[in-house]
């Protein structure tokens, strides 16, 4: 194994972080202080964390709709992220984005994108940017088994992989898109078998296990940054909660049985990574401990933060639209 | 002063602006071979990773140029008007709104140029004059220039502007002539057109004739035709859309007391619709008549010569117009 022990428990802090803060969210979504839709990453957080675990700060990551995770395990700030989503002025985009457009350019996270698959062509051109412009970056985008269908992923695919480009295509195959199943909706067994179609190397991975992720990512960003050209990754993962807040109407559909959420659940990537790092002597069950609550404390705070902090005023209404004044 | 065509212009404006800085590059389709003329010779100057042949994948492509300008890139995209609808989604749900979601992190510098084809016999699918669209579609600069000494000095500016701008490329004014300086005849050496200024082509006394991209020169042969009945027209060229120089369209009204829009898109929710009702809002009581419009019928562009030169405006259909507002 390449992880030493602080980036194995840097590791397992942010996916408690990830963890806490959207069960913290949807603490707060019961209670109706939070009014728009958002989407919870849990279940899914090994993907996220293992994927930016292979990053460094000046790499590039864009996201989707469900993506709380991605900035946080980017090393984004969980006051910030929780002030964004209850729509107020310290959060990140200032209480102009929400729940789905979580960004800090400052350390790489190119924003998310509401509509699906449409960070993808982003992604791919922040990469066009590192190689046109000699600059020593990759990017890496996130996009879910759904996504995999839109037009934008095909031609971003295609284009990238002409162009060698240093980007990572990190699919996460969390088996649904709202309600309609993969077997549903993509004609091949595997998201990841796709990429012979552009000739690039397509991976598939165990997406519950953030070292095998980050194993799988690290090969990946080894060749962009080596000019050898981009990667399909699909991290299998799977979507404890209903596709989003709010909708109840989902909610209480049968898409999916119980039966099969609770045999998912059985293989939860926050123990399996802490149970790693104990039977490889990285950490004491103690130690573990002392992370989870060190991370409840942190997301405590993060509540707190984003409720004390202000609405915006009015008149930032028509603040952010122009860089350059009309 | 030299007279240059409009695409020469364009041209002009790509390889300075190419050559004061590095970051600048051209992707489009068919751009090496310049299938539309105003990329000849570039791949040759600039080398091929600064003139990027793309595939067929606007959607894909104008991302990918969303995606290079937030990492420091300023991409010129070249394209057509109708080939917008295949890349909506990256220009609309992207590009015009990143800047604003993200708090003002975002700065998107890319300069889409999009030839706008039309009276030319190619049908519904190649005759696009879409610019109102994007009107409606906060976050997009909108730049029209009707001659080539704004074509060169809109561009330059455009390329250097942070945000998203479409500039849209008259196609019945490709191969005019207009007298475009040298930059050794400029005090600054170059030539910038600012945003949001208007131009006053000529100054008049009697009716205002505002002009949109193509429908500048059919105001201008308008007011040849009223000129000689003794009618003195003012006709102001407004350059860009986003952001819309209204004081001047309003000064104007104020001292001619009529208003005429000449705007080559389709009538409904035309750049000319919001120009009239600017006007009807701010400028009511400067009236003397109702406010005409002289746009593109509501009807899709039809293939056949007997029916396509029929929805398109005319000087004629402008000096009716004019007729109609001193009745």
């Amino acid at each position: 194994m390449t992880l030493d022990k602080q980036q194995l428990e840097e590791m397992y802090r942010r996916m408690c972080r990830i963890r806490y803060f959207e069960e913290a969210v949807i603490e707060i979504h019961s209670s109706g202080e939070l009014i728009g839709p958002a989407h919870p990453y849990i279940g899914e957080e090994a993907v996220a964390v293992g994927a930016c675990a292979a990053l460094r700060d000046s790499d590039r990551i864009a996201g989707n709709h469900r993506s709380h995770g991605h900035p946080i395990a980017k090393g984004g700030d969980v006051n910030r992220a929780m002030a964004e989503i209850l729509g107020k002025s310290g959060g990140y985009c200032k209480g102009k984005g929400g729940s789905m457009h979580l960004a800090d350019f400052s350390i790489g996270i190119l924003g998310e994108s509401g509509i699906v698959a449409s960070s993808v062509p982003i992604a791919t051109g922040a990469a066009l940017a590192a190689k046109l412009g000699k600059q020593d970056f990759v990017s890496l985008v996130f996009f879910g088994d759904g996504a995999s269908n839109q037009g934008a992923c095909h031609e971003s695919m295609n284009m990238a992989a002409l162009w060698d480009l240093p980007v990572i295509f990190m699919c996460e195959n969390n088996g649904y898109a709202i309600t309609t199943s993969y077997k549903n909706s993509v004609s091949v067994d595997h998201v990841s078998d796709r990429a012979s179609a552009y000739g690039m190397p397509g991976v598939l991975v165990d997406g519950q296990d953030a070292i095998a992720v980050h194993e799988a990512t690290s090969e990946a960003v080894r060749r962009a940054r080596a000019g050898e050209g981009p990667t399909l990754i699909e991290a299998m993962t799977y979507r404890y909660e209903d596709h989003s807040l709010g909708l109840d109407r989902i909610r209480k559909s049968e898409y999916r049985s119980q039966d099969e959420v609770d045999e998912a659940m059985k293989r939860d990537p926050l123990p399996i990574h802490r149970q790693a790092m104990i039977a490889h002597g990285f950490a004491t069950e103690a130690e573990c401990d002392a992370i989870e609550a060190e991370v409840h404390a942190e997301i405590d705070g993060a509540v707190e933060f984003a409720r004390n902090s202000p609405f915006p005023e009015p008149g930032e209404l028509y603040d952010d639209m122009w860089a350059t004044p009309v | 002063m030299p007279t240059k065509t409009y695409i020469q212009a364009i041209a002009e404006a790509t390889i300075e602006e190419m050559e004061r800085d590095q970051s600048v590059f051209t992707m489009g389709e068919d751009l090496r071979q310049s299938v539309y003329g105003a990329t000849a010779g570039l791949v040759d100057r600039f080398g091929e990773d600064r003139v990027i042949d793309t595939p067929l994948s606007e959607n894909g492509f104008f991302g990918a140029a969303l995606g290079a300008s937030l990492c420091g890139m300023r991409p010129i995209v070249e394209t057509v008007t109708s080939f917008l609808w295949v890349g909506m989604d990256q220009l609309v749900s992207q590009g015009s709104k990143m800047r604003y979601m993200f708090g003002g992190q975002a700065e998107l510098p890319v300069t889409f140029r999009v030839r706008m084809f039309y009276a030319r016999g190619a049908a519904a699918h190649h005759s696009d004059r879409n610019y109102p669209v994007f009107m409606n579609t906060p976050g997009i600069k909108i730049v029209c220039p009707s001659n080539a000494y704004d074509a060169k000095g809109l561009m330059k500016t455009a390329v250097r502007d942070n945000d998203v701008c479409l500039l849209f490329e008259d196609g019945i004014a490709l191969s005019s002539r207009t007298e475009v300086p040298d930059n050794d005849e400029l005090p600054d050496g170059e030539l910038l057109v600012p945003f949001g200024v208007a131009n006053t082509v000529q100054s008049g006394t009697e009716v205002t004739i505002v002009g949109i991209a193509g429908g500048v020169q059919h105001a201008i042969d308008a007011a040849k035709v009223l000129d000689a009945e003794g009618i003195s027209a003012e006709i102001i060229d407004p350059r860009t859309l986003v952001p819309l120089d209204k004081e001047s369209i309003l000064k104007s009204v104020a001292k001619t007391g009529r208003l005429v829009i000449v705007d080559p898109a389709h009538k409904m929710c035309s750049a000319a619709s919001e120009i009239a009702a600017i006007v009807a809002q701010e400028g009511f009581w400067d009236l003397q008549a109702p406010i005409q419009v002289v746009a593109s019928e509501q009807i899709n562009v039809p293939y056949s010569p007997a029916l396509e030169p029929l929805i398109y405006p005319t000087p004629e259909k402008v000096v009716d117009a004019v007729r109609t507002v001193l009745d």
